[in-house]
Formats: structure tokens, C-alpha cells, sequence
């Protein structure tokens, strides 16, 4: 018997002419993310996209795990090929869908004819085939309107399909159809969320960190590697940039007031990533801000932080709790790693009073005291690139 | 070239030890518990280590159980003791200065209803018998000690303690620590009245992964690991004779000369002190009559983890406190009576008998050009 998986694309049908380009980036993503598992044929039709395994034996679960991270995608599911023949699909029913049917009480089926040459219409589908699985196995019952399981049957265009499991998708947008945004990403828990919630949103994610040793370790980096892998499998590859940045904390450290630490260092830190999202044909940055969070995230302390800013600055989890960021950081799987306790550069030499309503003109004023400009230059000249593709 | 002075985290494996790794890994590599000839000859290279440690210890070999590593160790001498003997009495005496090994286990032995008390050190920074022996009574199943504390160097009352707790309460049952102290200064399970030892292969120019845990017999311990009733039925699972055998190599290359390579370590230890007193802004924590293979300093109120990090730089290795807890403060200088800032820029330097003054030379000037640059 043979056995596919059926993905039923998220938000991008209801795009208009550009649909197409949607719809290969998807199957781009889709190739690349389980190109390690085998071979697959891949084709998409009417808002479907059909993974087939060359192997009829293979166990997809490992597919379908994969595939579920993948944004774009609205709900997926296991299905078994059937030839567009009413006594086939009978038989394979019975037989693919023993070990889930023998163990539930009720069911219904429902049929999706897409295919009018097909001679039964879907309603007589319902019927005779509900009939006969009631038939089979004894301990179900219809019940149309609250089924334990639920049997499909899809009459397409080649082939018809059955199946009795719909999964629910990752939703958004494919990666790469909104273009690319540089996310500042510090090795905290709210970084790599922000990265995920703009993929989400079909943003091609690159990184960028900062080091400041000794301040900072070779761990901490190395920790701040793990989640850009941790992050591959929504986001798909991701160019990695690290910023040497020891000379300019020192530099602010020496020559600005203590208050103003943080502000200053975040300005800095935003303008280097806006000339290095240029290098990497980044359109935006990312940051994992939240309203109030800390000192430096007031709205007074954003607005300083912005002034400096040439391009959009996009803050995903802006109005959200830690709570909130923590359970999206458990899902996806960054929470353990973030909360590792290595020093970054945000906490090095952290003010023990910042100031939380700063005033733009005062922070300027601090800031002019000292020619960052060829520290800037140096620090991007030195900057190096890693890629991350897929952690498995 | 890298300047190691971490030696206390864990040391180079010697070449001996090696090449009994290599031998038992390609060579020797039967199971010691089969009858056949390989399954002899692998049993002979592990009674062969476990006399030579025997020996270092004036210990029996039978009195030698091998385990996966001192923390093992001492997790077997405390819950073991306590499951044997834990029934009638309930109380478990430590220093509060145990790594964490013992200090964990005791935690989670409280957890379970039993007593634990935690003798600190006086206001000048030493241990006392009799504050151990105050704290005894016939509800007392087990004290344990460490010899030589691992982030100070401080050499406890050990032999002395023992000696007098046994004295009033010879039931009580002795389990010291010696990892610290073990081929640096004469561990011998007689002079320090101990019924149980704790000993590691890695501090010692051994491999990483083997331990071993003296006790002495007629001592009773519950088995914490169950299954083929290898040594004696304490500590089941197949023997790693490549790590026995490679213990027992550099036990049988050092042993010999404990107490030259003491004196050659104080040496060392002078001329550090020495180039460190010319520094300013520098406290040395240990004190005089600490085991010269440690020296804890604090540096000029510089937070220690930046200080390691600025040496790392240079590829100078030192620890900024006991290497096993990563990140944590240690409350163990806090009773040693070192607080505040100098405790968060306290950093242990832990030399070994090869350890030159070249290397010490790089690291007083690698430390004092951190002092100079280090911001905060």
C-alpha cells in the first residue's frame, strides 16, 4: 500500500496572481528540509502539495515531524494512495485505516470530489462507504457531528486518497517570500522567539551576535551558535554574523556616563547591524524588545535606541509577556539553551542605575563625547560569517 | 605555548597512562569475568592496578573497589554507609566545605528524614577536631571530610578528627575525601583512621572515568549499581580495564615520589607568591599551610570569570573556582571567611610537579596586564 502526505497550504490561497511564487518557495523549503531522508517527488495541484516517497516502504513520520515546522503550511496529513475506483478505495480503507478505526467508537466519513468524472457523488461516497466500515468493524457508530475519527476520501485528478488524521501545519508564510531581516540575536529567551514569529511571517531570518572577550565567552558564543541550529528548523539556513565588539564596550565604558551605558551600546550594536543587513541585502532588523521589559526597552529608551535607525526595526514579541515568550520558546525548543548561564554582551558592564526615560538629545550629547565611527568600521571590517543549514 | 595551571580541574594524562589505555584498548581487551585466557589476562591487569593502589594507600587490594569516578566515590560512601547502618542511626556529620560530590548527596540523604550537620571553620579560616567530635554522638552513622579542599588548597584536621571521633564513638563510621590530596601529600587509610576513601584517576595523570573507593574491611555498604556482582558485588558492571590499568600506571610512576615533588610544588609556590606580591591589588587566599598545589588569589576586584576569559586569551588556563560548578558562586570561600568582591575575583591557580616558573612567570604578567586593562 502506498503512502503519502498530503500538505494543505496555510494562508497563501487566498494570494492572488503571485500564488505561484508561494507555492515554489514552499516546495523549495519542503525539498530542502527532507532531502536527508530520501527521495521524494514533489508536485502541487489545486492548493495541495503531494510528497511522495520513491521508496513505497518508507515510514514518514519522520516526514511529517519535518514537514509540520515548515511555515506555509495549514494542516497536513498521512494518506494512502487509492486507484479512482470505488471497490479499491473500499478495500485500502479498510485495511489502512484497521488500527485507528478498530480502537475508536464513532466516526464519519466525508468525501471531497474535485474530480466530477468520478461516477458516485460525494454524498454516495459517505454512504456506502460508511456502511461498509460499519460493517467491518463492529465497535464504531456514526456520528456525524462530534466523530472520534473522521475518514476522508479526496477524488483528485490522478489518484483518489484516503486518510483519517489531519495535523495542523506551522500556518503562516513560507520562508523567503517576504525577503531577508538581520536579527540581533543575544543568546537570551526573547531573540530567537522574535526570529521565529517573523519567519512565521515568510522573513528569510540572517543573525547577528556580538562578542566581547574576555567579557563574554567562547561558550557563550557557542551557546548563541546552538540556537541559530535550533532555529534552522523553521527558519531554514541561517547566515550567522559575529561582531567583535569588546573595543567599543570598552570605549563606551571609558567614556560615557554610567546611565547611559546600555542605550548607548544599543545604538551602536543597531548601527553595525544595519550596515551589515546592507552587506547581506537585509531589508529590516529584528529584535526581541518588549515594552517595558528592562530599562533599555521603556518606550522612551526604543525611541532613542530608533533614532538611529535607516531601516524598519520589526519587534515581534512587542507586546507580549515573558510567559508568552517562554512558551513559545519550550516549543520551539530554544528555552533550555537560552537560559544556559554564560555571560552576553548586554550584561557586561550593565549599569546599576540606567536611566528609564532617557532624553534622545542628552543621549546624543553622551554620545558625541567620542568618535565611534572608525571603532564602528573596524568591528564590521572584522566581523565573521557562519552558515547554519538544517540540525538534521 | 598553553600555560596549564588548572591541574586541580584535571591533569595530562602521563605517557604511562596512555600506553596502558592503548595496550588494554588494542591488546588486552577481554572481559575480566570470562574464564578464557583473555578474560584472564584482562583480570590480571586490573589486579595488577588495584595493588599498586592498594600499596599508595597501605590498603589491602581487596580493600579496592574501582568506580566510574570519585563522585561515585563518595556517593557509594555516603548512601551506601547510611543504607547499611542508617536504620539505627540517623546522622551525618560533613565539613562545609565539601565539594559537591558529598555535599549534594548529604542534601538529598536530609531530603530522605536523615540529619545532617555541616561544621564550618573558625574565624581564622581552620578546622578543629574538637568541633567535629562536639557535633558526635551515638546517632552519629557517618562523617565524612575532604583532605585537601580543591578551590584553597586548605589541608583539613583529617587523621586528627578521625583519631578522636573514633575514639569516643568507634562505630561512627570515617569516609575522607582525598582527591585533592592523593599522590600530592601521604594519603594512608591507617593514619587517617579512615574506613572509607575517596580517590579519581584524572587528578592524578590518570584518564577521566575512573574512580576508586577504599573500604575497609569489615566495613558494611549497600551497593548503589546492582547487576554481575563485580567487585565483590559493590559496584557491578564490566571493569574498564583500559582506565584501571592506566590508574595504576601513573599510581606506580608517582607514588615513589610524593615528597620530592612536594617540596619541588612549595618551591613553586614561594617564587608565585612572590611575583604575585609584587602586583598590587592582589589577596592571597590560601594560607600558609595549605597544600602548595593549590593557590586561590583574589585579583584586584576584577570578576573572576572575565579575569579567566583575559588569561584564556593568552592560552593561560586557570579555574575561577571549582571547575565543576560552572558559572556558580561558591559558598565555599564564603567560609573560608573570603566575601564580596574578593571572592567574585577569586581565581585558583593548581600547579603539578611540572609546572616551571616560565609558566608562572606568563601568568603574574599575564595577571597584572589583566588588573591594568580589565574595565569594570
Amino acid at each position: 500500500m502506498k503512502e503519502i502526505v498530503l500538505v494543505k497550504y496555510g494562508e497563501m490561497v487566498l494570494k492572488g496572481l503571485n500564488k505561484r511564487s508561494f507555492e515554489d518557495m514552499l516546495t523549495k523549503n519542503i525539498k530542502r528540509r527532507i532531502k536527508s531522508l530520501g527521495q521524494f517527488k514533489i508536485t502541487s495541484a489545486q492548493s495541495t502539495t503531494y510528497i511522495t516517497p520513491f521508496d513505497d516502504n518508507m515510514d514518514l513520520t519522520e516526514v511529517v515531524d519535518r514537514v509540520g515546522k515548515i511555515f506555509g503550511i495549514a494542516a497536513l496529513c498521512r494518506a494512502c494512495v487509492c486507484e479512482k475506483d470505488f471497490d479499491d478505495i473500499t478495500e485500502k480503507s479498510v485495511e489502512y485505516l484497521s488500527d485507528i478505526l478498530s480502537s475508536a467508537k464513532t466516526f464519519k466519513v466525508n468525501a471531497k470530489r474535485s474530480d466530477k468524472a468520478f461516477p458516485m457523488k460525494s454524498p454516495e461516497i459517505c454512504m456506502e462507504l460508511g456502511g461498509i466500515l460499519l460493517e467491518k468493524f463492529p465497535n464504531l457508530t456514526v456520528d456525524v457531528k462530534n466523530p472520534e475519527v473522521t475518514v476522508t476520501v479526496e477524488i483528485r485528478d490522478t489518484n483518489a486518497y484516503v486518510h483519517a488524521e489531519n495535523i495542523k501545519g506551522a500556518g503562516g508564510l513560507p520562508v523567503g517570500s517576504s525577503g531577508k531581516a538581520m536579527l540581533l540575536l543575544s543568546g537570551g529567551i526573547d531573540s530567537p522567539v522574535a526570529g521565529y514569529m517573523m519567519a512565521k511571517r515568510g522573513v528569510h531570518i540572517a543573525a547577528i551576535h556580538y562578542v566581547s572577550p574576555p567579557y563574554t565567552s567562547d561558550r557563550a558564543q557557542l551557546k548563541v551558535e546552538q540556537l541559530c541550529e535550533k532555529l534552522t528548523d523553521y527558519c531554514g539556513g541561517i547566515a550567522f554574523w559575529c561582531v567583535p565588539f569588546t573595543e567599543i564596550q570598552e570605549a563606551i565604558k571609558d567614556n560615557c556616563p554610567e546611565e547611559y551605558f546600555t542605550i548607548i551600546m544599543r545604538r551602536l550594536m543597531m548601527e553595525i547591524a544595519q550596515r551589515i543587513a546592507e552587506k547581506d541585502n537585509c531589508l529590516a532588523l529584528i529584535t526581541g524588545e518588549s515594552v517595558g521589559q528592562v530599562a533599555s526597552q521603556t518606550m522612551a529608551a526604543i525611541s532613542c535606541t530608533d533614532a538611529v535607525c535607516r531601516i524598519p526595526v520589526f519587534r515581534p514579541l512587542v507586546g507580549m509577556d515573558k510567559t508568552e515568550i517562554i512558551e513559545i520558546a519550550r516549543k520551539i525548543d530554544t528555552f533550555e539553551t537560552s537560559v544556559l548561564p554564560y555571560e552576553d554582551c548586554c550584561t557586561v558592564f550593565t549599569p546599576r542605575h540606567p536611566k528609564v526615560r532617557p532624553a534622545l538629545a542628552d543621549i546624543e550629547k553622551a554620545q558625541s563625547k567620542f568618535d565611534f565611527e572608525p571603532l564602528i568600521q573596524k568591528a564590521v571590517e572584522n566581523t565573521e560569517m557562519k552558515t547554519f543549514s538544517y540540525s538534521k | 605555548m598553553s600555560v596549564y595551571l588548572d591541574n586541580a580541574a584535571t591533569t595530562k594524562p602521563c605517557p604511562e597512562a596512555v600506553a596502558a589505555v592503548l595496550d588494554a584498548v588494542t591488546e588486552n581487551f577481554g572481559n575480566p569475568s570470562s574464564l578464557h585466557r583473555a578474560g584472564l589476562n584482562a583480570q590480571l591487569a586490573v589486579d595488577r592496578a588495584r595493588k599498586i593502589i592498594a600499596d599508595s594507600t597501605g590498603a589491602d587490594s581487596g580493600e579496592i573497589y574501582f568506580t566510574s569516578g570519585a563522585t561515585e566515590s563518595n556517593n557509594l560512601a555516603l548512601r551506601g554507609a547510611m543504607g547499611a547502618y542508617g536504620k539505627r542511626k540517623h546522622k551525618i556529620i560533613i565539613s562545609s566545605v565539601e565539594h559537591a560530590s558529598v555535599e549534594e548527596t548529604a542534601s538529598a540523604l536530609e531530603k530522605q528524614g536523615f540529619e545532617v550537620v555541616r561544621v564550618s571553620p573558625r574565624d581564622d579560616g581552620q578546622f578543629y577536631a574538637e568541633d567535629f567530635l562536639e557535633s558526635c554522638d551515638g546517632n552519629t552513622c557517618i562523617i565524612s571530610m575532604m583532605l585537601v579542599n580543591n578551590e584553597t588548597g586548605h589541608i583539613l584536621p583529617v587523621g586528627e578528627t578521625f583519631k578522636s571521633v573514633k575514639r569516643r564513638f568507634p562505630e561512627v563510621i570515617t569516609h575522607c575525601d582525598c582527591v585533592q590530596g592523593y599522590m600530592k601529600i601521604p594519603v594512608r587509610a591507617g593514619s587517617l583512621c579512615a574506613d572509607m576513601i575517596s580517590l579519581s584517576g584524572h587528578k592524578v595523570h590518570a584518564v577521566k572515568g575512573i574512580g576508586v573507593l577504599y573500604i575497609k574491611k569489615g566495613v558494611r555498604v549497600i551497593p548503589e549499581v546492582t547487576g554481575g556482582r563485580q567487585e565483590k558485588g559493590i559496584r557491578s558492571g564490566t571493569e574498564s580495564v583500559p582506565l584501571i590499568s592506566a590508574f595504576g600506571s601513573a599510581v606506580e610512576k608517582y607514588a615513589p615520589t610524593i615528597s620530592e615533588r612536594f617540596e619541588k610544588v612549595s618551591g613553586l609556590k614561594k617564587y608565585l607568591l612572590e611575583r604575585l606580591a609584587e602586583i598590587d591589588g592582589i589577596t592571597v587566599n590560601s594560607p600558609e599551610n595549605a597544600s602548595p598545589y593549590v593557590v586561590n588569589v583574589s585579583a584586584g576586584g576584577k570578576r573572576s570569570e572575565i579575569m579567566l576569559h583575559f588569561l584564556e586569551q593568552k592560552e593561560i588556563y586557570v579555574s575561577s573556582g571549582s571547575a565543576c560548578s560552572k558559572g556558580q558562586k561558591s559558598g565555599v570561600l564564603e567560609q573560608f571567611g573570603i566575601k564580596g568582591r574578593n571572592a567574585d575575583s577569586a581565581i585558583r591557580i593548581s600547579m603539578t610537579s611540572e609546572t616551571t616558573e616560565n609558566e608562572l612567570d606568563a601568568f603574574a604578567d599575564a595577571l597584572r596586564e589583566g588588573i591594568e586593562k580589565i574595565r569594570g
